[in-house]
C-alpha cells in the first residue's frame, strides 16, 4: 500500500465536502485519505499550489476491440507522437505511441500525468469484455471501469417483445456480472437491426418499429432499461447515446428521450452532439439553450458535454450508421465497420475538426454554450467523448476556455463567424468557471454521477487519488502539468517527474440475480452466438486487482 | 529438358496432421515433398506418380516426387505442394517492403530426375 | 460455471468440456476431451476436426531436457541465464513468432523487446500482415463470425482453402451453419469460390470462378468498377480468365444480397500485389455498403496469430514489424519484419517464440539464423530449435497452459487446459528471462542502445 503522507499548505478544492480554496492539510495512510497522521509524517509542501481530488473521466474510448482497430488503423497518427520509455535505472516504464488513440501504456501514463486517476471506457460489447479487461491490465496507474452495450441486444429484444420484464432484469444483472462491467450503455437503441439486417437502413424516431421486432421501438428499449437499472439499484444509471446523433434537428429526439424516463435517472452522454436544431439534411443550428434548460429543471438528468476540440480526432462509436454517414464529411476515407454478433455494431473514421468549417465551429460553440448555460455543474460534466470530439489531452485547453473569457473570446473571433452568429448572446457568454466549478465538472461531479463514493473528493475514506497543481494564470499550462499526482497514496508524479509505476484496479458492479436465468440465456447463446455459453463469462483471471462497487440493494 | 511452371505452396490437412505428430516424421515429410502436377503435363514429360522431379527457382532447388491431378482441378503449367522446408528453399527474399516474401505462384523450372 | 466433470473410475479418466482447440483460426471452443490422467494422454476429442483430433490425440508428455544449450541438455535456470546474456548484449535482436502461444506470453514477450530495445514481429507478417497494411490504407468492413452465421446469404471464399486449413469453417460459421435468419442452412445461402485451382473447398460452392494466376487484383478492381457502374474494357477477360458476364452476374448478386461476406486467404496476401490485393478486396466490400450490408474478413491459419496482432497493436500502436531501438515503437514493414531482418543479416540475435521459421522462412533468412545466437521456445523439437543456441521445451498452450487466445474475428476465448506438464509455460520462461535481463541492464555501465560517441558539430 502507499506511504503515510501529509500534504500541507495547499489550497484545497473539495466541493463534495464544501471546501472551496481553504488552506488545509490532507492526510494519507494505506492508500486512503484519513483524518490524521502522526506528527513526524513525511510532508509534501504544497505552498502556492492547488490541491484537488484526482480527475475522473466519465466517458472515453480507450480500451477494447473498437479502440484497438482504431489504433491499428492509424500508424500515421502514432508516428508524430511517440512516447519514450524512461531510464530503466530510475523507473521501469513501457514505451508507446500517442495521437488520438494512444497505445494502452501511454494512455495510462498520460492520464496520470494530467492528474486524472479514474477513467471509464464507455462502450463495450459484452462478448468482447475480455478484450477490454486485457487492455485495462496494460493501462497503468488509473482505476478503470466500462459500460456494456445493451441497447441492441437481440436476446433482450426477444424478452422485451414478449414482455418478460423479470427475466430482463435477471439477464441484465447476469450480463453485468459475467463481464465485470459498471453499467448498461445504450447506443442508438434499435439502430443495429436495420443497419445489419436491412441493407444499412437506420432508425430515426423513438417510436419507429424495429426491424424484425414489431412490438419494439427505441422508446420501449430505453424505458425498459431505465427501469431495469433502477430496479437493480446500480450506482450509475443507464448511460445513453441518443438516437440521431449528429443530425440536424436531433434536439427533439434528445428531449423526447429525457422525457421518456418518467422522472427516473438517466445519463445523457456527449450531449453536445445531440443539441442541434435545423431541418434534416440542412445545416444545423444550436438548441443548446433548450437542452440546458431542460437539464437545469430536471434533477433526474445528468450529462457530459462531449466538447469538440479543433484538430485531429477519431470518430469511433457503436453507432455504426453514424460512422457511415460521417464518411461523407471526412477527408480521410478509411472507414471501419465492425459488427458484433447479437449485440452491437461499431463504426470508425478518422476525422478533424476545423475552425473554418461552419458545422465544426458550431459544434464547438454549442459545447461551450452547454457549459456556460448550465446552472448545476454537478450534472453537466466535462468530456470530449475522447477521441470523438477531441483527445483527453485537450482537457487542459478546454478548462482554460471555460475559466478565461478573454481566451474564449479570442477563439470565438477566429472561428467560422456564420456559426458563431447562430449562438445565443447573453450574460452566460461572459461566465468564467471558478476553480471550484472546474473541480466539480472534472472530479466531484463525475464521481457523484457514477456513484463512486470514494472518488472525486478528499474527505476521510476517499481513495488517496490527489492532484496538486502549481497555480498559473495560464490555466491550460496549469492543468496540463500538475506538480504532484498521487494514486492510492503512491506518488506517481513527483515534482513533474514520473516516479513510480502503479497498477490501478477495475471498478465493477455485481448485482444479485436469479441463477435460473442462465437456463434462458444458455440456449440462445448456443444457437445464435458462436461460442459456448460456459465460455462466455469472464473469469477472475481478468480482474487481478478489482473492487466491487455495491448497488443500492447491497 | 526443363519446363517452366508456376508452383503454388499451400496448406493441406495431411500436412497439418503430420506436423502435429512431428515435422521429422513420415507423414509431414511426405506431404511437403509431394508435388501435384497436371496429368497432361505429366504425360507430356513422361512422368508417372511417384517419379522424382527437380524444382529450380531463381533462389534455390529442391527434389520432390510427383502425383497427378486432372485438368479441371489443376490447370496445365501449375503445380501445387504443401509448404515446408523444401518450398522454403525456393522462395525469394524480396518482400517488396511488405514483410511478406512471395510465397505462392513461384516460377520454377521442372525437370525430371532419373 | 464449471465445465470439467470428474468421472471417477479405476482408470482415472477425466472429461473436460468446452475446451478450445488452438490449431487453426477457427478456435473451436466446443471440444469435449476424454483425458487419461495416468497415461497423460487425451484419448478422445469429440467435435474436433481431423486437425483438432491430431492436435489432441498426438499430444504426449515429452521426455526432453528443459533446455538445450548448443545442443547439450541444460537446466531451465542455465538456459535462462544464457538467453538473458545473449539478449542483454545484443545490439539488434529480432523477436519473432508468437502465433501458437497465449496472449499472456505474447504480452510478456513484447515487454521484453521494449526493455532491450529490440524488434518484434509475429507470424502475421507472413500471413495477413499485408491485410493489416491494407487496413491502414483503406479501412475495412468486418463482423464477428456469429453475425455471418445468422445473417449472411451470400458467402464468397477468395484465395483460400478452408476445407483443408480451417476444416470446421463451413459447418460452424458460414455454409451449413444454422443461424437466426438462415434456418435452412445452405439453402438460405449462395456460396461462391474464387481461386486459381479447384481446391477441396470448391465442391460446397454454388459458383466456382477460376481466375488466372496473378490476376486477382485486376479481377477485384474490375468488380469494384462494375459495382460503381463504370465501364470495364472487355480485354479484362483475357487478363483474368473470367468473362465479363460472370463478373456482372457476381456483382448483381453482391449488390442484391441482404448480407454479403468475402472471406479471403493467402491466395491474396501471399501473391503478386500482397497488400494491394488485400486492399482491393477490403475496398470492394466497403464499396458495396452503398447498396447493402457487406463485410470482408481474412481467414487466419494459426490459433492465436490474431492474438499476436491484437496484443502488439494495443501495446505499441502497430500490429507487427515494430522496432524499439530508439526507446519508442517504430513501424516499418520491410525494414523491421522478420523475413527481411534475417535475410538481410541485420539481426545479431534472435528469440523465436512458438513458431518455426527454421522450416518456413527463405533460405537466406535460415542461413543467417544459423550464424547468430538464437533462443527458441517451443513444446516440440522444431527445425528452428535444432539451429538454436538455447532451446527451451515449454508446455502446450490450450492443453497444459491456460490463458487467452483470440479467434480470427477478434473474439477472445479463455483456454481450458486439461493436463499438467512438468515443463514451464512460455510465459513463465519469458518472465524469467525478463527478470534476469532487467538485472543485467540495471547494473551495466553504459546505457543500452545509445550511441555513446558524441558527434562533432557539422
Amino acid at each position: 500500500m502507499g506511504s503515510t503522507l501529509r500534504i500541507v499548505n495547499g489550497r484545497v478544492y473539495d466541493p463534495a465536502n464544501d471546501v472551496d480554496g481553504k488552506t488545509r492539510d490532507i492526510c494519507i495512510k494505506d492508500g486512503k485519505i484519513v483524518k490524521s497522521v502522526p506528527p513526524k509524517t513525511k510532508c509534501i509542501d504544497a505552498k502556492g499550489m492547488v490541491v484537488m481530488p484526482g480527475g475522473v473521466d466519465i466517458h472515453c474510448h480507450i480500451a477494447g476491440a473498437k479502440a484497438n482497430i482504431a489504433r491499428k488503423l492509424q500508424p500515421d497518427d502514432h508516428r508524430r507522437d511517440v512516447h519514450h520509455r524512461l531510464d530503466l535505472k530510475k523507473v521501469n516504464t513501457r514505451s508507446g505511441t500517442g495521437g488520438t488513440v494512444p497505445s494502452t501504456f501511454t494512455t495510462g501514463y498520460r492520464y496520470a500525468t494530467m492528474g486524472y486517476t479514474t477513467a471509464m471506457e464507455a462502450a463495450v460489447p459484452p462478448l468482447l469484455a475480455r478484450h477490454t479487461l486485457d487492455e485495462f491490465d496494460d493501462t497503468p496507474v488509473i482505476d478503470k471501469g466500462f459500460y456494456i452495450l445493451m441497447g441492441n441486444n437481440v436476446l433482450l429484444y426477444q424478452m422485451l417483445q414478449e414482455g418478460r420484464h423479470e427475466e430482463i432484469r435477471n439477464a441484465v444483472a447476469w450480463w453485468l456480472n459475467a463481464t465485470k462491467s459498471y453499467t448498461t450503455k445504450l447506443v442508438n437503441p434499435g439502430g443495429d437491426e436495420p443497419w445489419k439486417g436491412h441493407r444499412n437502413a437506420t432508425i430515426t424516431q423513438l417510436n419507429d418499429k424495429i426491424d424484425g421486432y414489431e412490438q419494439l421501438t427505441p422508446r420501449k428499449i430505453i424505458t425498459s432499461m431505465v427501469n431495469t437499472v433502477e430496479d437493480l439499484g446500480l450506482p450509475h444509471p443507464v448511460h445513453i447515446h441518443c438516437n440521431n446523433l449528429g443530425h440536424s434537428g436531433n434536439y427533439k429526439t434528445t428531449l423526447e428521450t429525457m422525457k421518456a424516463t418518467g422522472g427516473r435517472r438517466i445519463h445523457i452522454t456527449h450531449i453536445q452532439f445531440h443539441s442541434y436544431g435545423g431541418k434534416p439534411n440542412e445545416n444545423p443550428t444550436s438548441k443548446a439553450p433548450q437542452i440546458a434548460e431542460y437539464i437545469n429543471n430536471n434533477p433526474n438528468i445528468t450529462a457530459d458535454v462531449g466538447q469538440v476540440m479543433f484538430g485531429r480526432s477519431t470518430s469511433m462509436t457503436a453507432d455504426a450508421p453514424l460512422a457511415w454517414m460521417l464518411t461523407r464529411y471526412s477527408n480521410d476515407k478509411r472507414w471501419v465497420n465492425a459488427d458484433t454478433e447479437c449485440e452491437s455494431g461499431c463504426g470508425i473514421i478518422p476525422f478533424a475538426y476545423q475552425e473554418q468549417v461552419y458545422t465544426h465551429a458550431l459544434q464547438w460553440a454549442i459545447g461551450l454554450e452547454l457549459f456556460l448555460l448550465s446552472k448545476d455543474p454537478w450534472r453537466m460534466v466535462l468530456s470530449t467523448d475522447h477521441p470523438n470530439g477531441g483527445t483527453f489531452t485537450s482537457y487542459p485547453r478546454l478548462i482554460r476556455t471555460l475559466m478565461d473569457r478573454e481566451f474564449r473570446k479570442q477563439q470565438m473571433d477566429s472561428v467560422n463567424q456564420k456559426a458563431v452568429a447562430k449562438i445565443k448572446r447573453g450574460h452566460h457568454m461572459e461566465r468564467e468557471y471558478t476553480l471550484q466549478e472546474i473541480a466539480i465538472v472534472t472530479r466531484a461531479g463525475p464521481a457523484r454521477i457514477l456513484g463512486l463514493k470514494n472518488k472525486g473528493h478528499l474527505g476521510p475514506g476517499a481513495d488517496a487519488d490527489i492532484t496538486i497543481y502549481d497555480e498559473h494564470e495560464d490555466k491550460e499550462l496549469m492543468f496540463s502539468a500538475p506538480r504532484y499526482v498521487l494514486k492510492s497514496g503512491h506518488l506517481i508524479i513527483d515534482n513533474h517527474e514520473f516516479r513510480n509505476n502503479h497498477e490501478g484496479k477495475i471498478l465493477h458492479v455485481a448485482p444479485g440475480y436469479d441463477e435460473g436465468i442462465k437456463d434462458v440465456i444458455r440456449p440462445f447463446v448456443e444457437d445464435f452466438y458462436t461460442i459456448k455459453f460456459d465460455n462466455y463469462a469472464v473469469s477472475d483471471h481478468y480482474i487481478p486487482r478489482h473492487e466491487v462497487v455495491p448497488t443500492a440493494k447491497q | 529438358m526443363a519446363e517452366t511452371m508456376t508452383l503454388i505452396p499451400g496448406r493441406t490437412t495431411k500436412q497439418g496432421v503430420g506436423l502435429l505428430e512431428s515435422k521429422f516424421k513420415k507423414q509431414y515429410r511426405d506431404a511437403t515433398t509431394t508435388v501435384e502436377i497436371n496429368v497432361e503435363d505429366m504425360a507430356r514429360l513422361g512422368l508417372k506418380d511417384g517419379c522424382k522431379v527437380r524444382l529450380r527457382s531463381a533462389n534455390g532447388v529442391t527434389t520432390v516426387k510427383c502425383t497427378g491431378r486432372k485438368t479441371e482441378d489443376l490447370p496445365t503449367g501449375v503445380l501445387f505442394i504443401a509448404y515446408g522446408p523444401p518450398t522454403s528453399k525456393l522462395m525469394g527474399t524480396d518482400t517488396g517492403a511488405s514483410g511478406m516474401p512471395l510465397s505462392k505462384h513461384l516460377e520454377v523450372e521442372l525437370e525430371r530426375v532419373n | 460455471m464449471g465445465a470439467a466433470t470428474e468421472a471417477k473410475s479405476e482408470a482415472n479418466i477425466k472429461t473436460v468440456e468446452n475446451a478450445t482447440c488452438t490449431f487453426c483460426g477457427c478456435l473451436c471452443d466446443d471440444m469435449v476431451l476424454t483425458v487419461d490422467m495416468d497415461a497423460k494422454k487425451i484419448t478422445k476429442a469429440k467435435n474436433a476436426c481431423v486437425l483438432g483430433k491430431a492436435l489432441f490425440l498426438s499430444h504426449e508428455e515429452e521426455d526432453r531436457p528443459f533446455a538445450l544449450i548448443d545442443g547439450k541438455p541444460a537446466t531451465l535456470k542455465e538456459g535462462v541465464e544464457e538467453a538473458a546474456q545473449i539478449l542483454a548484449n545484443a545490439r539488434f535482436p529480432m523477436f519473432y513468432g508468437m502465433s501458437d502461444t497465449t496472449c499472456e506470453a505474447q504480452r510478456q514477450n513484447v515487454a521484453l523487446v521494449d526493455m532491450v530495445g529490440g524488434t518484434i514481429d509475429s507470424t502475421t507478417s507472413v500471413c495477413h500482415g499485408p491485410t493489416g497494411m491494407a487496413l491502414q490504407g483503406v479501412g475495412e468492413s468486418t463482423a464477428t463470425l456469429g453475425e455471418i452465421k445468422n445473417r449472411a446469404d451470400l458467402v464468397i471464399y477468395w484465395g483460400g482453402n478452408p476445407a483443408e486449413s480451417l476444416p470446421r469453417h463451413f459447418a460452424r460459421y458460414a455454409v451449413t451453419a444454422k443461424g437466426m435468419y438462415t434456418p435452412n442452412r445452405k439453402k438460405d445461402r449462395t456460396i461462391v469460390n474464387v481461386d486459381v485451382r479447384r481446391t477441396k473447398s470448391v465442391p460446397v460452392a454454388d459458383i466456382f470462378i477460376q481466375v488466372k494466376i496473378g490476376a486477382d487484383f485486376e479481377l477485384l478492381w474490375a468488380l469494384r468498377a462494375l459495382v460503381k457502374g463504370r465501364h470495364v474494357d472487355p480485354n479484362i477477360e483475357k487478363r483474368t480468365g473470367v468473362s465479363l458476364e460472370t463478373m456482372k452476374d457476381l456483382v448483381e448478386r453482391m449488390k442484391n444480397c441482404r448480407y454479403g461476406v468475402l472471406f479471403f486467404g493467402m491466395g491474396l496476401s501471399m501473391t503478386r500485389g500482397r497488400h494491394f490485393n488485400s486492399a482491393a478486396i477490403l475496398s470492394l466490400a466497403s464499396d458495396l455498403n452503398e447498396y447493402t450490408h457487406f463485410i470482408a474478413t481474412p481467414m487466419r491459419g494459426h490459433g492465436n496469430v490474431t492474438g499476436a496482432d491484437i496484443v502488439v497493436s494495443w501495446q505499441t500502436g502497430y500490429p507487427f514489424g515494430v522496432n524499439f531501438s530508439r526507446g519508442y515503437p517504430k513501424f516499418n514493414p520491410g525494414e523491421f519484419t522478420a523475413t527481411d531482418m534475417f535475410a538481410r543479416g541485420d539481426a545479431d540475435a534472435g528469440l523465436i517464440l512458438a513458431s518455426d521459421p527454421g522450416s518456413n522462412f527463405t533460405q537466406a533468412a535460415i542461413d543467417h539464423m544459423k550464424k547468430i545466437p538464437m533462443i527458441v521456445l517451443d513444446p516440440k523439437l522444431t527445425h528452428t530449435a535444432k539451429l538454436a543456441r538455447v532451446a527451451f521445451t515449454t508446455s502446450h498452450y490450450g492443453i497444459n497452459t491456460g490463458g487467452t487466445a483470440y479467434r480470427s474475428d477478434g473474439v477472445p476465448i479463455e483456454l481450458r487446459p486439461c493436463l499438467d506438464s512438468k515443463y514451464p509455460s512460455d510465459e513463465e520462461v519469458i518472465r524469467a528471462i525478463y527478470k534476469r535481463v532487467e538485472q543485467l541492464l540495471k547494473t551495466r555501465k553504459k546505457t543500452k542502445g545509445t550511441n555513446n560517441k558524441r558527434r562533432k558539430a557539422a
